[in-house]
């Protein structure tokens, strides 16, 4: 096929590098010449990653459209890029949210409109980059390039109050827990150079290898607090309600929609394949955190008098699920936990946007000044109220496949995990509908909402996508599944296969040619 | 007597550098008075490109000359290209700046070249004299350098506490000379380390007490803790442009005769010194990083950076493979590239009259000086070790070596150093971008070469961190004769 000749995924990740670029050139005064011209790139980005859907082989289990070159050949460092049915929809995902976070910071942003484009199309190379890195060194330099324009639009654009703040915690956070990532790649590395005699950071080929569960566990550890901090799991959760408050619009919504998404990404896609021992022995770890964060998210949520605040630990809550699913290690699980991802990013994505749309109406996002926006909003509380469901996981909406699916898994794994977790879901309802409640129904108490805007043809524009999106993927969820079947039967068998080999027996020929 | 053979083309580098030494200074007395004397930094690039045209042939061989005092190999040849590159930027970001603060003077700049002789001398002895002698000249050469500016206390502070304190440890490193000198009867370092694994002298007091007083010596010229107090004074009183010279160039001479001198000579010790090194690495990254993150001075804030990065470097050492020796090369490469880009970050945002060396003067330049502040920014992540930029890439070169070796722990305390470290390099982007300036920065003027310089080094840490491949290959071939 034609499309398999071009370098698609390189394409994916630097072109909007070259936007930025581009950018650079035009004259900060003209800043709607500005806006069209990072739609345009982000547009044709996402044109250009929808192919990868339609051409992607749903059949095998193989990484696609497969880049390798050497990156620094004498330490066996690689540019190898490919995806697979998991990071295919993640991709997508990321294209397709960027463009609709340039929409909604069209009049959003109105200072330095120059520096924030630039910065956010930088954002998503390092994103995509990350998403489609085979290797564990380019996944690294991608996974911190990521932070720097994060930690910029958090610090300029951000809530004047706190988001100073807000930015360095958020970048203090990360660094943290990558670091220590860093020395286990390395670790890694040596190992498996000495019990193969090849150096090579690619994940394929260190998938293969074999190590003592004692190593294992180190190792697993450090990936895992890496991974855990971005999720964020229980207890590292606290700089996400802060840079989730702090961030102007467009950045929550891809701090929720992908970013996030990297630390469930990096547990499906390193932590849990090359360490599968370790990642099956702390399984009851990692999942009574993961309830710890869904009940812990929504009862906090629900208390949260900013609207803003109250979605961030909905996020908490959410992730969660993903993490409960990831580790209940069967189908219905990991698949539930896939989808899951995906649904956190269109409908918590959502509702940032639809929160971001009433603040710059307003300028607050306490859940007290509003009330009764209903009569004024017709159309803004319609869209508020499909993702609102979707959020919970009403039948129809996406959010219902996922949690469904998670829950089913859950259940086969451990019916107490299983049935704390649909508690949550409970809890889940109630904190949406109440916010739901107080903001768009009764009297309109404060006069100031009297006179509200309801939304233009922009920002329907920018929900549209949202709500058909949410529609699909509830009423027809097997377009998205097929994608990813055969991958995640294939993590699955690779782990269980793995876990199965090495219980009883931490392959003794490794071993004796490490400790050597 | 035979006399050693003698053979120029050898050291043809350093007679170029010379020359042009000598040849700035009588430039500048046959001049008239008065002038601004921008040709005299001309004549001093056209020297140091001169010399590196004669390094560059020489590279990928092995010759030794004068009797064994001297030698071309790769590890001399890759610091000698680190030294001149060095001494080319910082020559390019004085111009301009030697005029503004009135120290424009022909020794200046010969001074300059003087100091990079030394530090060449100092790369390519295999002989302690020789090391001794461009120590010297290095160190005398940057006294005078740090008292430049006159009238200005600071300047003459820093100059006079950095002579004494140099002085000093220059005593302790010749004392341990002599008693090398003394146990082995040889100054030249393979007969050194020849004559001690053959006498299997390794339990020597005499020897002892000689490892520890050049641990001390070298370790004042890098700046490494406990022996790093003259740093922070010494950097924040020189003029700008010779604390950007001292931070990256006598760093990078001090590790280069520290490489050799124990790679070479003392080999046998490595068990005794991995143990004292381990603790000054540790020590050197944690008191330069917490030190750090206190300091309202930007040149303090840099040189306590320094600090902590010369504790990363001997985190390489310790780990003592070849892997650590390359990343040694590797790094002081890229720190020279980004440490002498921020200080000439730091000269340009200063006037006559007005240094603007606090952080808080850096308030609202971001989108002020959009260029000015992208650069810190691009050298001031690179030195948090931020992918993908050649402090990161020098950083993990280190570490692995580290790992390699199975040094976990100080594996691990230094990229939890390298986490600290990012908050204060964050700091100043956070005044340069997040905050709004509370007065005006106007007037400053920026002269071409310096101009030039930034690129430079803008450059040069991109490159190194997203191609590392090409210079990583060479440090690798560099150091392949040294151990």
């Amino acid at each position: 096929m034609d499309i398999l000749d071009i370098p698609i995924l390189s394409l994916l990740t630097f072109f909007p590098l070259v936007g930025a670029v581009v950018l650079l050139f035009i004259n900060k005064e003209r800043a709607e010449t500005l806006r069209w011209v990072t739609l345009i790139v982000a547009f044709v980005e996402f044109i250009f990653s929808l192919p990868l859907f339609f051409v992607f082989d749903s059949t095998t289990a193989a990484m696609q459209f497969v880049e390798d070159w050497w990156w620094v050949e004498a330490y066996g460092i690689s540019y190898k890029v490919g995806i697979d049915g998991i990071s295919l929809l993640l991709v997508l995902l990321t294209t397709f949210l960027t463009v609709l976070c340039i929409l909604c910071s069209w009049s959003a942003i109105t200072s330095r409109v120059k520096e924030f484009m630039i910065s956010f199309l930088f954002l998503e190379t390092g994103m995509i980059g990350a998403l489609v890195a085979l290797d564990l060194i380019l996944f690294y330099v991608f996974w911190e390039v990521m932070l720097i324009p994060m930690y910029l639009l958090i610090g300029v654009w951000g809530d004047p109050k706190r988001r100073i703040y807000a930015a360095i915690k958020f970048f203090l956070f990360t660094m943290a827990g990558s670091v220590l990532m860093l020395i286990a790649i390395l670790v890694l590395y040596f190992i498996n150079l000495k019990a193969t005699g090849k150096a090579t950071f690619d994940v394929l080929e260190l998938y293969q290898l074999g190590m003592p569960v004692g190593t294992q566990y180190w190792l697993f550890g450090a990936f895992a607090l890496a991974f855990a901090i971005k999720v964020p799991m229980f207890p590292f959760h606290t700089w996400l309600p802060d840079a989730h408050t702090e961030a102007p619009t467009a950045g929550s919504v891809i701090l929720a929609g992908v970013l996030l998404k990297m630390g469930t990404y990096g547990f499906i896609r390193f932590a849990i394949p090359l360490f599968p021992k370790a990642a099956f022995d702390l399984l009851p770890l990692v999942s009574v955190l993961a309830l710890i964060g869904i009940l812990y998210g929504a009862l906090v949520s629900m208390m949260q008098p900013d609207l803003k605040r109250l979605v961030a630990f909905s996020s908490v809550s959410h992730l969660g699920y993903v993490m409960l699913g990831m580790f209940a290690f069967n189908t219905q699980g990991v698949q539930g936990s896939i989808y899951q991802m995906l649904n956190h990013g269109i409908s918590t994505g959502s509702l940032f946007l639809i929160v971001g749309m009433i603040y710059e109406r307003r300028h607050t996002r306490l859940i007290s000044d509003f009330g009764g926006l209903s009569k004024v909003m017709p159309i803004y509380a319609t869209f508020f109220m499909i993702v609102t469901l979707s959020s919970i996981g009403l039948p129809g909406t996406n959010g219902f496949v996922g949690e469904f699916l998670i829950l089913l898994g859950a259940f086969q794994s451990n019916v107490v995990y299983g049935v704390l977790a649909a508690s949550g879901v409970i809890l889940g309802a109630a904190y949406m509908l109440w916010m739901f409640q107080r903001v768009m129904f009764g009297k309109i108490t404060k006069p100031e909402n009297e006179k509200l805007k309801d939304l233009n043809a922009r920002e329907i524009l920018t929900l549209v996508p949202m709500v058909i999106l949410i529609l699909l993927m509830g009423i027809y969820p097997k377009l998205f599944f097929s994608k990813m079947d055969v991958s995640v039967e294939k993590f699955l068998k690779d782990v269980k296969g793995k876990v199965e080999m090495k219980a009883d027996l931490p392959a003794p020929k490794i071993l004796a040619e490490i400790n050597k | 007597m035979k006399l050693p053979e003698i053979d120029l083309y050898l050291i043809a580098p350093e007679i170029v550098i010379t020359v042009f030494g000598f040849l700035v200074l009588l430039v500048d007395v046959f001049s008239p008075k008065g002038e601004k004397k921008g040709y005299l930094g001309i004549l001093s690039l056209i020297g140091i490109i001169l010399a590196g045209v004669y390094t560059v042939p020489q590279m990928g061989g092995i010759q030794s000359g004068f009797g064994g005092m001297f030698i071309s190999d790769g590890f001399a040849q890759f610091f000698k290209i680190t030294f001149l590159i060095i001494a080319f930027l910082t020559i390019l970001i004085s111009m301009g700046y030697t005029q503004r603060e009135g120290i424009a003077f022909g020794e200046y700049y010969s001074l300059i070249l003087f100091a990079t002789l030394g530090m060449m001398l100092m790369a390519a002895g295999t002989h302690l004299i020789t090391l001794f002698l461009g120590l010297e000249l290095m160190s005398i050469s940057i006294y005078i350098l740090a008292g430049m500016m006159r009238e200005d206390r600071r300047s003459v502070e820093a100059a006079l506490k950095y002579f004494l304190l140099g002085a000093f440890a220059t005593g302790f490193l010749l004392y341990g000379m002599a008693l090398l000198y003394g146990a082995t009867g040889s100054l030249a370092l393979k007969d050194i380390g020849a004559y001690i694994a053959s006498k299997n002298l390794l339990r020597n007091p005499m020897l002892l007490m000689s490892l520890v007083f050049l641990t001390i010596g070298f370790g004042f010229k890098i700046a490494s803790v406990p022996f790093h107090m003259w740093t922070p004074d010494v950097y924040e009183g020189a003029p700008t442009s010779i604390t950007a010279f001292m931070a990256t160039g006598v760093k990078a001479a001090g590790f280069s005769a520290l490489i050799r001198v124990f790679f070479s000579a003392l080999p046998g010790f490595r068990p005794d010194w991995t143990g004292i090194m381990w603790v000054m690495a540790v020590a050197t990254m944690t008191v330069g990083n917490i030190v750090a993150i206190s300091q309202t001075n930007i040149k303090r804030m840099l040189a306590y950076s320094s600090i902590a990065h010369a504790g990363y470097i001997l985190v390489a050492f310790v780990a003592g493979n070849d892997l650590g020796t390359s990343g040694i090369l590797f790094y002081l490469m890229a720190y020279a590239f980004m440490n002498l880009g921020a200080f000439t970050v730091v000269i340009l945002l200063g006037k006559k009259g007005e240094e603007n060396t606090l952080i808080a003067d850096y308030a609202g330049i971001g989108f002020k000086y959009p260029f000015l502040a992208a650069s810190m920014t691009i050298f001031l992540l690179s030195m948090a070790g931020i992918p993908p930029l050649g402090g990161f890439m020098a950083k993990f070169y280190v570490f692995s070596a580290a790992v390699k070796e199975k040094f976990y722990w100080l594996a691990i305390l230094g990229v939890i150093n390298s986490a600290i470290s990012v908050y204060y390099y964050l700091r100043v982007t956070i005044f340069m971008y997040f905050r709004e300036s509370e007065r005006e920065i106007t007037g400053l003027q920026f002269s071409l070469a310096q101009r030039v310089a930034l690129i430079l080094a803008v450059i040069g840490t991109l490159y190194m961190g997203i191609f590392p491949a090409n210079v990583l290959s060479l440090a690798q071939k560099s150091v392949a004769g040294l151990m």
